[in-house]
């Protein structure tokens, strides 16, 4: 018995390092279809104040008050990277995030909000 | 006197929990969905540890009432995979307070990207006694006979388990839908027993407000789910089995705390007729870190 359930969490670590291995660039992979989206609040303000409150409660806690980061694991947002995504890119981001790096996906979070997050970080870029 | 000494330490930390939640100041918010039983594909955010009590009460026919909670001390190991420590106990009217066992369980994703069905794996090992009346899970024949006898009596039962559960769960249009398929095993005797969760929820508000509030409701979320066993290898049948249908509600307040309550109906003669649920849960973020800076890392 406490082989079988041995062997079973065997089974799961090694797909879980499989499939994370898999894995290449952010944009690179980002589905057509999904780079083409436009944000529907895009540059209004009610989105970017909501915006800002969203990051401050799910985001603030690893990219810091200013998204500058930490330096290390937690990268900073003021990025050209970030300036050269699409916003479809930056939603599809958002939503699959990056779980072999860290990144928590926030498919969670209403689309709305996450589209908020994103008008708020382009007007501080 | 052990036992007595453990019950006073489970209800010291619920209390601490509980002032925790009400006195700490910093921002740190859950995200998870109000379900009670059913898991959804949430992970703990990596570093962040929720600790969050779930209380049942309920009265199975021809016993006392009861109240059973679990303490989970929940922490982001990783982005795709989580820990928890449960910390059971229970006080039945006319009958007595118990520390009733602890669980040990950790859920991995497998897949790192997001697709229509994100399946977890979750592995549990369960050391409780047959007073736990938390019914974080109903599996095989559980129903209400099980939780109607006198404490001294459940107590001798040692539960010595194992659990797994397939976690199947989307999120579609804000929508979160899931699925669990859950085996049980006590490692001492006994056969494989089955189970099965599903939930739905949705927040009742999508966008967020520009100003922060409290009473507004995109920090609702509303939901139903349906819980119950479906026998075990001696006899995989509905037969004499519980079923439970819940709606539910969570609301996320200000500094971190989230409440959420259920009223549980059952759907069986062999159920419980209502079981009650509060949930109240915290979320501390990037303690992970505080051991880092205590030792001297960079941050």
């Amino acid at each position: 018995m406490i082989r079988s359930l041995l062997a079973v969490l065997m089974i799961a670590v090694c797909v879980a390092a499989a499939m994370g291995a898999a894995s290449g660039s952010h944009w690179e992979r980002v589905p057509a279809r999904d780079h083409a989206l436009a944000n529907p609040l895009a540059r209004q303000s009610d989105a970017i104040a909501a915006g800002a409150l969203v990051y401050r409660d799910h985001c603030q806690q690893c990219h810091k008050a200013n998204a500058e980061g930490d330096g290390h694991k937690h990268p900073t947002l003021h990025s050209q990277n970030i300036r050269n995504a699409s916003d479809g890119d930056l939603e599809w981001f958002l939503r699959q995030g990056d779980l072999r790096h860290g990144m928590p996906s926030w498919s969670s979070l209403p689309a709305a909000q996450r589209w908020q997050v994103i008008a708020y970080l382009r007007s501080i870029q | 006197m052990i036992s007595k000494l453990l019950t006073r330490i489970f209800i010291f930390s619920c209390w601490q929990a509980v002032l925790h939640s009400v006195l700490i100041s910093a921002v740190g918010r859950a995200q998870e969905k109000p379900y009670f039983v059913t898991y959804s594909q949430d992970l703990e955010e990596p570093g962040n540890l929720e600790i969050e009590t779930k209380t049942a009460l309920g009265r199975p026919e021809g016993g006392n009432r009861y109240g059973a909670t679990a303490m989970e001390l929940e922490y982001g190991t990783r982005a795709w995979w989580t820990s928890e420590l449960y910390l059971d106990g229970q006080a039945t009217a006319r009958d007595s307070t118990v520390f009733s066992g602890w669980r040990l369980e950790n859920r991995v994703r497998p897949l790192m990207g997001e697709h229509l069905f994100n399946p977890v794996f979750y592995v549990e090992y369960e050391n409780t006694s047959g007073a736990d009346k938390t019914i974080l899970e109903v599996v095989g024949h559980d129903g209400q006979d099980d939780l109607a006898a006198p404490n001294g009596e459940l107590r001798r039962e040692h539960q010595h388990e194992a659990e797994l559960k397939l976690i199947l769960s989307s999120n579609v249009r804000d929508w979160n839908i899931s699925e669990n398929f859950i085996s049980e095993k006590n490692l001492g005797h006994s056969p494989w027993e089955f189970g099965y969760a599903v939930g739905v929820a949705h927040p009742l508000r999508s966008a967020g407000g520009r100003r922060e509030c409290t009473f507004c409701a995109e920090k609702l979320i509303a939901g139903v789910e349906g819980y119950g066993g479906l026998g075990d290898t001696m006899a995989l049948t509905m037969r004499d089995t519980s079923h439970y249908l819940a709606p539910l509600i969570g609301w996320q307040l200000p500094k971190g705390v989230r409440m959420s309550f259920s009223p549980g109906f059952g759907l069986t003669g062999t159920s419980l007729s209502r079981v009650y649920r509060i949930g109240l849960a915290y979320e501390f973020d990037q303690v992970g870190r505080w051991f880092h800076s205590a030792s001297g890392g960079a941050e």
